[in-house]
Protein backbone atom coordinates (compact mmCIF):
# COMPACT_ATOMS: atom_id res chain seq x y z
CA UNK A 1 0.00 0.00 0.00
CA UNK A 2 0.87 3.82 -0.77
CA UNK A 3 2.21 6.18 2.22
CA UNK A 4 0.88 9.41 0.91
CA UNK A 5 3.55 11.61 3.72
CA UNK A 6 5.23 13.84 1.50
CA UNK A 7 8.51 14.45 3.80
CA UNK A 8 9.65 16.12 0.39
CA UNK A 9 7.52 18.85 0.85
CA UNK A 10 7.44 19.06 4.65
CA UNK A 11 8.56 22.12 5.73
CA UNK A 12 8.53 24.57 2.66
CA UNK A 13 6.17 26.69 4.00
CA UNK A 14 7.57 27.10 7.72
CA UNK A 15 10.15 30.04 8.63
CA UNK A 16 12.69 27.84 9.94
CA UNK A 17 15.69 26.34 8.00
CA UNK A 18 14.84 23.97 4.78
CA UNK A 19 15.38 20.57 6.07
CA UNK A 20 17.63 18.30 4.64
CA UNK A 21 14.59 16.28 2.61
CA UNK A 22 13.53 19.54 1.19
CA UNK A 23 17.07 21.00 -0.34
CA UNK A 24 17.17 17.25 -1.44
CA UNK A 25 13.81 17.40 -3.05
CA UNK A 26 14.64 21.25 -5.00
CA UNK A 27 18.54 19.52 -5.69
CA UNK A 28 16.69 17.36 -7.55
CA UNK A 29 14.37 19.34 -8.93
CA UNK A 30 16.88 22.29 -10.14
CA UNK A 31 19.10 18.95 -11.91
CA UNK A 32 16.12 17.48 -13.61
CA UNK A 33 15.50 20.87 -15.61
CA UNK A 34 18.61 21.58 -15.60
CA UNK A 35 19.88 18.38 -17.74
CA UNK A 36 16.48 18.93 -19.87
CA UNK A 37 14.93 16.10 -18.40
CA UNK A 38 11.78 17.62 -16.97
CA UNK A 39 10.51 21.43 -17.38
CA UNK A 40 9.65 24.03 -14.58
CA UNK A 41 6.27 23.98 -16.95
CA UNK A 42 5.66 20.22 -16.39
CA UNK A 43 5.99 20.45 -12.70
CA UNK A 44 4.07 23.76 -12.37
CA UNK A 45 1.36 20.91 -14.47
CA UNK A 46 1.60 18.14 -12.20
CA UNK A 47 1.06 20.37 -9.10
CA UNK A 48 -2.57 21.23 -10.75
CA UNK A 49 -3.37 17.64 -11.68
CA UNK A 50 -2.80 17.56 -7.83
CA UNK A 51 -5.81 19.38 -7.41
CA UNK A 52 -7.74 17.94 -10.40
CA UNK A 53 -6.93 14.09 -9.04
CA UNK A 54 -7.90 14.83 -5.69
CA UNK A 55 -11.13 17.64 -5.82
CA UNK A 56 -12.71 18.98 -3.07
CA UNK A 57 -15.87 16.82 -1.86
CA UNK A 58 -16.13 17.48 1.73
CA UNK A 59 -18.92 19.59 1.72
CA UNK A 60 -21.28 17.57 -0.54
CA UNK A 61 -20.85 14.68 2.19
CA UNK A 62 -21.21 16.69 5.25
CA UNK A 63 -24.01 18.19 3.89
CA UNK A 64 -26.06 15.39 3.12
CA UNK A 65 -25.10 13.84 6.63
CA UNK A 66 -26.53 16.52 8.19
CA UNK A 67 -30.31 16.18 6.73
CA UNK A 68 -29.95 12.05 6.64
CA UNK A 69 -29.26 10.78 10.13
CA UNK A 70 -28.85 7.18 8.81
CA UNK A 71 -26.78 8.13 6.00
CA UNK A 72 -24.76 9.91 8.97
CA UNK A 73 -24.84 6.93 11.17
CA UNK A 74 -22.89 4.70 8.14
CA UNK A 75 -20.58 7.96 7.59
CA UNK A 76 -19.52 7.54 11.45
CA UNK A 77 -19.49 3.91 11.60
CA UNK A 78 -17.72 3.66 8.20
CA UNK A 79 -16.51 6.71 6.39
CA UNK A 80 -15.19 4.73 3.17
CA UNK A 81 -18.26 2.52 2.33
CA UNK A 82 -20.48 5.93 3.01
CA UNK A 83 -18.61 7.99 0.61
CA UNK A 84 -19.08 5.09 -1.80
CA UNK A 85 -22.50 5.33 -1.51
CA UNK A 86 -22.16 8.91 -2.11
CA UNK A 87 -20.19 8.22 -5.29
CA UNK A 88 -16.77 9.07 -4.11
CA UNK A 89 -14.18 6.57 -4.34
CA UNK A 90 -11.77 7.33 -1.18
CA UNK A 91 -9.45 4.47 -3.11
CA UNK A 92 -6.88 3.73 -0.58
CA UNK A 93 -7.35 6.23 2.12
CA UNK A 94 -9.29 4.44 5.29
CA UNK A 95 -11.30 7.16 6.47
CA UNK A 96 -12.60 8.22 10.19
CA UNK A 97 -15.42 10.47 10.67
CA UNK A 98 -15.24 12.16 13.84
CA UNK A 99 -18.84 13.87 15.17
CA UNK A 100 -18.64 17.37 16.98
CA UNK A 101 -21.41 17.37 19.89
CA UNK A 102 -22.40 19.98 22.50
CA UNK A 103 -19.83 17.39 24.53
CA UNK A 104 -17.10 17.04 22.31
CA UNK A 105 -15.31 19.40 19.44
CA UNK A 106 -12.67 17.74 17.36
CA UNK A 107 -9.97 18.84 15.50
CA UNK A 108 -7.15 16.91 12.97
CA UNK A 109 -3.70 17.29 12.99
CA UNK A 110 -0.61 15.11 11.52
CA UNK A 111 2.44 16.07 13.83
CA UNK A 112 4.78 13.70 12.00
CA UNK A 113 4.43 15.23 8.16
CA UNK A 114 1.08 16.60 6.89
CA UNK A 115 -1.46 13.40 6.77
CA UNK A 116 -4.53 14.73 5.13
CA UNK A 117 -8.12 13.61 3.88
CA UNK A 118 -6.74 13.93 0.20
CA UNK A 119 -9.39 12.02 -1.82
CA UNK A 120 -11.90 14.16 -0.53
CA UNK A 121 -10.72 17.39 0.77
CA UNK A 122 -8.34 18.10 -1.48
CA UNK A 123 -4.28 19.15 -1.01
CA UNK A 124 -3.85 20.58 2.32
CA UNK A 125 -3.86 24.04 3.50
CA UNK A 126 -0.39 25.80 3.97
CA UNK A 127 -1.00 26.23 7.87
CA UNK A 128 -1.86 22.82 8.22
CA UNK A 129 1.52 21.65 6.97
CA UNK A 130 3.10 24.48 9.04
CA UNK A 131 5.04 23.24 12.21
CA UNK A 132 3.82 25.76 14.43
CA UNK A 133 0.41 23.95 13.84
CA UNK A 134 1.33 20.76 14.18
CA UNK A 135 3.55 21.08 17.01
CA UNK A 136 1.32 23.40 19.07
CA UNK A 137 -2.05 21.93 18.47
CA UNK A 138 -1.21 18.86 20.23
CA UNK A 139 -0.26 20.41 23.26
CA UNK A 140 -2.31 23.49 23.59
CA UNK A 141 -5.29 22.97 21.36
CA UNK A 142 -7.49 25.40 23.07
CA UNK A 143 -5.17 28.27 22.50
CA UNK A 144 -4.49 27.14 18.56
CA UNK A 145 -8.33 26.87 17.84
CA UNK A 146 -8.75 30.51 19.71
CA UNK A 147 -6.43 31.96 17.01
CA UNK A 148 -8.33 30.76 14.10
CA UNK A 149 -11.48 32.73 16.42
CA UNK A 150 -12.91 29.16 17.67
CA UNK A 151 -13.78 29.35 21.41
CA UNK A 152 -14.39 26.16 22.64
CA UNK A 153 -16.19 26.43 26.31
CA UNK A 154 -14.52 24.95 29.38
CA UNK A 155 -17.44 22.28 29.48
CA UNK A 156 -16.63 21.40 26.00
CA UNK A 157 -14.09 18.62 25.51
CA UNK A 158 -11.15 19.07 23.00
CA UNK A 159 -10.21 15.96 21.40
CA UNK A 160 -7.43 16.14 18.83
CA UNK A 161 -6.95 13.04 16.28
CA UNK A 162 -3.04 12.41 15.64
CA UNK A 163 -2.66 11.10 12.00
CA UNK A 164 0.13 9.52 12.65
CA UNK A 165 -0.21 6.54 10.90
CA UNK A 166 -2.77 4.82 8.00
CA UNK A 167 -5.86 6.59 9.25
CA UNK A 168 -7.19 9.54 7.59
CA UNK A 169 -10.08 11.92 9.47
CA UNK A 170 -12.71 14.38 8.66
CA UNK A 171 -14.87 16.52 10.80
CA UNK A 172 -18.61 16.41 11.06
CA UNK A 173 -19.26 19.42 12.76
CA UNK A 174 -22.72 20.44 13.96
CA UNK A 175 -25.69 21.43 11.83
CA UNK A 176 -25.56 25.25 12.59
CA UNK A 177 -29.43 26.71 13.84
CA UNK A 178 -31.36 28.83 11.49
CA UNK A 179 -30.66 26.21 8.81
CA UNK A 180 -34.01 24.25 8.95
CA UNK A 181 -35.23 23.24 5.32
CA UNK A 182 -32.40 24.24 3.29
CA UNK A 183 -31.06 22.32 0.30
CA UNK A 184 -28.02 20.33 0.62
CA UNK A 185 -26.63 22.66 -2.11
CA UNK A 186 -27.53 25.72 0.21
CA UNK A 187 -25.59 23.55 3.31
CA UNK A 188 -22.69 22.54 1.64
CA UNK A 189 -21.71 26.51 0.91
CA UNK A 190 -21.37 27.35 4.65
CA UNK A 191 -19.55 23.88 5.35
CA UNK A 192 -16.04 25.33 4.75
CA UNK A 193 -12.38 23.55 4.60
CA UNK A 194 -11.48 24.72 7.67
CA UNK A 195 -14.84 23.25 9.81
CA UNK A 196 -13.63 19.73 8.24
CA UNK A 197 -10.32 19.95 9.28
CA UNK A 198 -12.37 21.20 13.19
CA UNK A 199 -10.04 24.58 13.46
CA UNK A 200 -13.25 26.48 12.68
CA UNK A 201 -17.20 26.48 12.87
CA UNK A 202 -19.89 26.46 10.17
CA UNK A 203 -21.55 29.91 10.45
CA UNK A 204 -24.76 30.74 9.44
CA UNK B 1 -17.86 -6.14 16.46
CA UNK B 2 -17.02 -6.34 12.76
CA UNK B 3 -14.55 -4.11 11.43
CA UNK B 4 -15.42 -1.01 8.71
CA UNK B 5 -14.57 -2.27 5.50
CA UNK B 6 -11.70 -0.12 4.84
CA UNK B 7 -9.67 -2.54 7.69
CA UNK B 8 -8.26 -5.48 7.55
CA UNK B 9 -9.45 -7.74 10.50
CA UNK B 10 -7.08 -8.59 13.23
CA UNK B 11 -8.08 -11.72 14.40
CA UNK B 12 -5.07 -12.32 16.37
CA UNK B 13 -4.42 -9.51 18.80
CA UNK B 14 -2.75 -8.57 22.35
CA UNK B 15 -5.23 -5.61 23.12
CA UNK B 16 -9.13 -4.88 22.72
CA UNK B 17 -10.78 -1.79 23.30
CA UNK B 18 -10.82 -0.47 26.37
CA UNK B 19 -7.35 -1.84 27.78
CA UNK B 20 -5.01 0.18 29.69
CA UNK B 21 -1.99 0.52 27.73
CA UNK B 22 1.39 1.88 27.75
CA UNK B 23 3.36 3.37 24.72
CA UNK B 24 7.00 2.38 24.98
CA UNK B 25 9.83 4.70 25.92
CA UNK B 26 11.79 3.41 23.43
CA UNK B 27 14.16 5.58 21.04
CA UNK B 28 15.02 3.40 18.66
CA UNK B 29 16.39 4.96 14.95
CA UNK B 30 15.08 4.79 11.61
CA UNK B 31 11.50 5.59 10.21
CA UNK B 32 8.87 5.41 12.96
CA UNK B 33 5.31 6.44 13.39
CA UNK B 34 5.28 6.66 17.19
CA UNK B 35 5.71 10.18 17.77
CA UNK B 36 8.25 11.10 20.76
CA UNK B 37 5.55 12.97 22.39
CA UNK B 38 3.60 9.97 23.28
CA UNK B 39 6.41 7.64 23.98
CA UNK B 40 6.42 6.43 27.73
CA UNK B 41 2.59 7.94 28.10
CA UNK B 42 -0.28 6.06 29.02
CA UNK B 43 -4.05 5.50 27.08
CA UNK B 44 -6.97 3.36 26.71
CA UNK B 45 -7.63 1.55 23.72
CA UNK B 46 -10.20 3.53 21.25
CA UNK B 47 -10.53 1.21 18.60
CA UNK B 48 -8.91 -1.42 16.63
CA UNK B 49 -8.30 -0.54 13.07
CA UNK B 50 -6.97 -4.09 11.59
CA UNK B 51 -3.71 -4.82 10.26
CA UNK B 52 -1.59 -3.27 7.90
CA UNK B 53 1.95 -3.63 6.55
CA UNK B 54 4.71 -2.83 8.65
CA UNK B 55 5.44 1.19 8.17
CA UNK B 56 8.98 0.82 9.61
CA UNK B 57 9.82 -2.01 7.40
CA UNK B 58 8.43 -0.29 4.20
CA UNK B 59 10.30 3.36 4.64
CA UNK B 60 13.18 1.30 3.86
CA UNK B 61 11.65 -0.47 0.37
CA UNK B 62 10.76 -3.53 2.26
CA UNK B 63 7.52 -5.41 2.10
CA UNK B 64 6.25 -4.73 5.63
CA UNK B 65 5.60 -8.10 6.53
CA UNK B 66 4.55 -9.02 9.24
CA UNK B 67 1.54 -6.67 9.25
CA UNK B 68 0.90 -5.60 12.52
CA UNK B 69 -1.84 -4.67 14.52
CA UNK B 70 -2.71 -1.02 14.43
CA UNK B 71 -4.58 0.34 17.53
CA UNK B 72 -6.43 4.22 18.06
CA UNK B 73 -5.71 5.04 22.03
CA UNK B 74 -7.14 7.86 23.45
CA UNK B 75 -4.52 9.79 25.96
CA UNK B 76 -6.13 12.66 28.28
CA UNK B 77 -3.78 15.82 27.84
CA UNK B 78 -3.50 15.88 31.40
CA UNK B 79 -1.27 13.14 31.15
CA UNK B 80 0.70 14.13 28.80
CA UNK B 81 1.87 17.55 29.74
CA UNK B 82 2.49 19.18 32.79
CA UNK B 83 0.80 22.25 32.97
CA UNK B 84 -1.80 21.80 30.46
CA UNK B 85 -4.50 24.16 31.21
CA UNK B 86 -8.02 23.05 29.49
CA UNK B 87 -10.64 21.07 30.41
CA UNK B 88 -9.68 17.58 32.33
CA UNK B 89 -11.33 16.11 29.89
CA UNK B 90 -9.64 16.98 27.09
CA UNK B 91 -7.82 14.06 24.99
CA UNK B 92 -5.34 13.37 22.14
CA UNK B 93 -6.12 10.00 19.80
CA UNK B 94 -3.25 8.21 17.96
CA UNK B 95 -2.59 5.44 16.32
CA UNK B 96 0.06 3.19 17.50
CA UNK B 97 1.70 -0.48 16.60
CA UNK B 98 1.09 -3.26 18.56
CA UNK B 99 4.86 -3.35 18.91
CA UNK B 100 4.69 -0.40 20.92
CA UNK B 101 2.38 -1.01 23.28
CA UNK B 102 2.57 -2.54 26.56
CA UNK B 103 -0.36 -3.06 29.13
CA UNK B 104 -0.20 -0.58 31.73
Amino acid sequence: MNHHHDHSQDRSFDEGPASEYEIMSRAMQELLIERGIITAEEVRRRMEQFDADFPYRGPRVIAHAWGDPAFKARLLADGKRACAEFGIDLEAERLIAVENTPDVHNVIVCTLCSCYPRALLGMPPTWYKSENYRRRVVREPRAVLAEFGTIVPEHVAVRVHDSNADMRYVVVPMRPAGTDGWSEAELARIITRDSLVGVTLPKV
Amino acid sequence: MSLPSAYTEAPARRFNVGDRVAVKAANPPGHRRTPHYIRGKRGVIERVCGVFPNPEELAYGFNGEPKRVLYRVRFQQRDLWANYSGSERDAVELEIYEHWLEPA
